[in-house]
């Protein structure tokens, strides 16, 4: 009988801190720039430069301990890294070993069967990214832009405790969602803001020790993350199979090719000789700043959801999407603050907005939109100005430049005619125009008015209110002939 | 009038009284550098043309008013590892010798600030490493005493500079007595403050947890008012303490009655010089004539300082000078293969036998499997030393010994044996450990002629009863002698300054 195995999984997460400058120096943390202009004596590791923690980053990387239910370390330090690399200005990494500032925490994810389970955190630390190669191959040679070195990351280590793919992913979106709604973090995956490496290791169902585990890297999506994971384990489970042995190593990704190749194995394995950087000062976190941050922490999801429940009567299933993204949440709470209709802002997030997000494969945190136009959209269809077809055309134009309504309303020439006798004459035109379709009406087909009601509305190029176009084509069609 | 003759707080008094200018004073000192820079070899650069511009520049802002401070106007020299924007800074090494920095060290700024002409930059042991100054890749420096010995080490040059009055005064850094040392040796006054009064910004760093900037001068005077000059606090220094007692000069006053002051057995022990260990007996004595309570104790754990200090050093060391690769600025090697290579090579080629011992000693006393039996062990032993000193200053106000057991030595005898020079850092460096201020003042000659350094040690942020205890001695001790007689300058020479 063929051996049952457990997949044990643990995760590395890197999340790009999104301060405004460095976690060391005053330069800005912008991505893009020519190479080398977000840079200062500090950020390129020049003789005599020395490093000042950013606050900010130490708050943030706090508030993400609070948020997942870690002890906050009250006294601690920076550690150097040491290793030579060209990426690497000074070449040591300015990080946390001995003393990180969350340790032992841990969130609550939904299992693929249903049941919860916390995933625990070992540990959350602080660091500073480092530079970026490019390698020239027309003049065959190797440059760097630092513009990245310096910008400030948190690294959160979780236990072991994943045992399949899906509680992977679950926790990742468990963490993206804290950081987002923590306003930490973009953390999208794709541009690199959150980076996961997945430790995974196989062993007979019922075992007692972990078998030995190797690190992944280069994991870009959640798609990749999840191959990953299977490839991993099944190559794991082949090697014990054969009778052959795990070795533990670091293996990269190929997303493309659908394998992973070792990079290093543990026995290459560099000595970082850590130690407390001498330049920077211990991190000592007060009572008072630990309270402000506890008090400064947002409503999560859960809280969020009942709220909504009681204070929007929206259904749940809405409130579970609109809740699922800070981004949208905060679009539904200030677009309904402005406009005080809850029902129709869920609407409109529901329907067109995830139906173009889907289409045009945008994140929620990529929305352009403001809620400010949001609201004066949905005044426009509600004061009858422009009906429903239009407010969709001008929404998609929305999503795409978040320009104002009525402005574009008015150039475009969409509002709604209301005047009467325009529409009686189109109407009356319709009808002459389409006998059969009246004959049919007449005789007891009643679909004929839809056809009928549309090809009034096209005469009228969309911008008559349809319910009147009804009332008028009824009235019409009810007249004797 | 002999402007060479002047300390640089009597200079700038009498540029101010229009007795002289900034700019005479500059050509002074480059007159006195033509005649004997050659034989003593105190700098590395040396900013001829730069040197009138800033002295007519600054003589401008005096006349105007705009110049006010006690050093307004006086040549000085600053040690080759604080930055100095366009102008080299190579600490001494090869690995920097093109190296430029776009900015200037805090502590260099604030003095120009302060309206001081840069003369250019002094030699120095290789990256700070060294008690000799001969471990410079640019050649050794000589003592301005007799020139068959060193100067000491590292702030050698700024010493020998000094001595031999191609400058006023000038910058050192003193990480395990880099100036305390240099300045016994070469008979001037130099002073490491507590650890984080002097912004460490644009100091090249060799153990970063020790490093401070200070004062090599000509006296006590001289050193209080730099000292006030540059200390202050800066926030692109974490290490940088706030401080609200900086007014230094404030301090000099002739009165050490009822201070409290201990001279350490442990400082009187085997290897010290006897004629060392007299002349600074000599010295306690003339404090304790001037009313302070002397009195002998035990320090303890002086015999543990070195090993934890070189422990620590080291290791801080191996990573801070990691940033020398080649890829970035300073020198690359002609010939290399690959990555691997080219750091192997430039780091190879571009450092200085002494440099490369404490890289390596540094890396392996971090390296995993010895963190915690040698540089977490140095902590623990550091810890024990700066308990030690503050069990001492609750008896004492202030601790006197010797700077160095000895005289200095003569030319090429120190490298060849650097356990024996290590063991020579034996009365300054626990100081560094301790973070503690420490003076040394020239206290005798020995039989051959050669200056002694008394050291004074104080509480951390006590500068002010180091400065009260050292310009007492000085006033007691009355004139010292000349360095080279041919220039005529000595410390306190005018009696009653």
């Amino acid at each position: 009988m063929a051996k049952e195995y457990e997949t044990v999984i643990g995760l590395e997460v890197h999340v790009e801190l999104a301060t405004k400058t460095k976690i060391f120096c005053g330069c800005p943390t912008a991505f893009g720039g020519e190479p080398n202009t977000h840079t200062c004596p500090v950020c390129t590791g020049m003789p005599g430069s020395l490093p000042v923690l950013n606050k900010q980053v130490l708050e943030y990387a706090i508030s993400v301990g609070i948020a997942t239910n870690c002890e906050i370390t009250r006294y601690g330090r920076f550690d150097r890294k040491n290793y030579f690399y060209p990426d690497n200005p000074q070449n040591y990494q300015i990080s946390q070993l001995y003393l990180p500032i969350c340790r032992n925490g841990g969130v609550e994810i939904e299992t693929k069967e249903g049941g919860k389970k916390i995933v625990g955190i070992h540990e959350i630390h602080m660091e500073e990214d480092a530079g970026k190669l490019l390698h020239d191959d027309w003049e065959n040679c190797s440059l760097v832009d630092y513009n990245r070195s310096g910008v400030p990351l948190i690294e959160i280590v979780s236990e072991p405790d994943m045992r399949n793919a899906e509680e992977v992913i679950a926790y990742l979106e468990k963490l993206r969602l804290i950081i987002q709604y923590l306003g930490v973090s973009d953390c999208k995956l794709q541009e690199g803001s959150m980076r996961a490496d997945v430790n995974l290791s196989v062993r007979e169902k019922g075992a007692a020790s972990f078998g030995t585990r190797t690190e992944m890297k280069n994991l870009n999506s959640f798609k990749a993350i999840m191959r990953a994971i299977e490839g991993e384990r099944e190559r794991q489970i082949d090697l014990l199979e054969e009778g052959k042995e795990v070795i533990q190593e670091t293996r990269r990704w190929d997303d493309v090719k659908g394998e992973s190749y070792a990079m290093r194995s543990k026995e290459d394995a560099q000595d970082y000789r850590y130690f407390p950087d001498p330049d920077l000062v211990p991190i000592v976190v007060s009572d008072e700043m630990l309270e402000e941050l506890k008090s400064r922490q947002p409503e999560f999801r859960t809280a969020k959801m009942a709220r909504y429940r009681e204070e929007y009567g929206i259904p749940d299933y809405d409130i579970e999407m609109i809740t699922g993204t800070k981004r949208m949440a905060d679009l539904f709470e200030e677009t309904t603050a402005l406009c005080g209709q809850p029902k129709k802002v869920s609407n409109w997030l529901m329907g067109e907005t995830m139906r173009l997000m889907k289409e045009k494969d945008v994140d929620a945190e990529d929305l352009r939109f403001s809620p400010e136009n949001l609201a004066k959209l949905i005044a426009l269809v509600d004061s009858k100005a422009i009906n429903g077809q239009s407010a969709k055309e001008v929404f998609e134009v929305m999503f795409e430049q978040d320009i104002e309504p009525e402005r574009y309303v008015e150039e475009k020439g969409l509002k709604t005619v209301h005047d009467e006798s325009a529409l009686l004459k189109a109407v009356e035109e319709v009808l002459a125009g389409n006998p059969q379709s009246v004959a049919d009406y007449r005789g007891g087909k009643e679909k004929a008015l839809g056809f009928l009601v549309g090809q009034t509305m096209k005469a009228m190029k969309g911008k008559a209110e349809p319910g009147m176009v009804n009332r008028l084509l009824r009235e019409k069609l009810s007249q004797p002939e | 009038m002999d402007i060479l003759k002047m300390t640089a707080v009597e200079l700038s008094a009498a540029i101010k009284d229009r007795k002289t200018t900034a700019v005479e004073a500059a050509r002074a000192s480059l007159e006195r550098i033509a005649e004997k820079e050659e034989q003593y070899h105190c700098y590395l650069t040396i900013d001829r043309q730069g040197v009138l511009k800033q002295a007519e520049e600054v003589q401008m802002r005096i006349e105007k008013g705009e110049l006010t401070g006690p050093l307004a106007g006086v040549p000085m020299a600053v040690k080759d590892n604080l930055c100095t924007a366009g102008m080299l800074t190579t600490c001494a090494s090869r690995i920097l010798e093109n190296f430029v920095p776009p900015y200037s060290a805090e502590a260099v700024l604030r003095l120009q600030k302060a309206g001081a002409v840069m003369i250019g930059k002094t030699n120095m042991d290789e990256f700070a490493m060294g008690s000799t100054t001969e471990t410079s890749a640019f050649g050794e420096t000589k003592n301005p005493w007799n020139p068959a010995h060193v100067p000491g080490g590292s702030s050698g040059g700024s010493a020998a500079a000094v001595a031999a009055g191609e400058c006023f005064y000038a910058l050192g850094s003193d990480t395990g007595g880099s100036i305390r040392q240099p300045a016994s040796f070469c008979g001037v006054v130099g002073m490491k403050p507590t650890y984080g009064t002097v912004s460490r910004y644009g100091l090249i760093a060799y153990g970063s947890s020790l490093d401070q900037i200070g004062p090599l001068a000509k006296d006590v005077t001289d050193c209080a008012a730099i000292l006030e000059s540059i200390a202050f606090h800066d926030e692109k220094d974490s290490t940088s303490i706030e401080r609200h007692d900086t007014d230094f000069t404030l301090a000099l006053s002739e009165n050490v009655k009822g201070m409290r002051i201990g001279v350490p057995n442990d400082y009187f022990g085997e290897g010290l010089d006897e004629e060392v260990g007299d002349a600074v007996l000599r010295a306690a004595k003339r404090l304790e004539e001037k009313g302070a309570i002397v009195e002998k104790f035990d320090l303890s754990l002086v015999d543990y300082a070195i090993p934890a200090y070189y422990t620590i050093a080291a290791a801080e060391a191996s990573s801070n000078l990691e940033r020398f690769d080649g890829m970035k600025y300073g020198y690359r090697t002609k010939d290399y293969d690959g990555l691997h290579s080219l750091y192997k090579r430039t780091r190879s080629e571009g450092f200085g036998e002494e440099v490369k011992r404490r890289i390596m000693l540094g890396s392996f006393v971090l390296s995993s499997g010895y963190y915690d039996a040698y540089y977490l062990k140095a902590l623990k032993v550091k810890a024990l030393i700066k308990k030690a000193f503050d069990d001492a200053f609750s008896k004492y106000d202030v601790i006197l010994g010797p700077a160095a057991p000895t005289t200095a030595p003569k030319l090429g005898e120190s490298l060849a044996d650097p356990i024996k020079m290590y063991l020579g850092d034996i009365y300054t460096i626990a100081v560094n450990l301790a973070g503690l201020p420490g003076i040394s003042v020239p206290c005798g000659l020995d039989s051959a002629g050669l200056p002694i350094g008394l050291q004074l040690i104080g509480d951390c942020f006590q500068e002010k009863k180091l400065i009260r205890a050292a310009y007492t001695y000085e006033k007691a001790r009355g004139a010292f002698p000349a360095a080279d007689v041919g220039g005529g300058i000595a410390a306190g020479r005018k009696e009653g300054v």
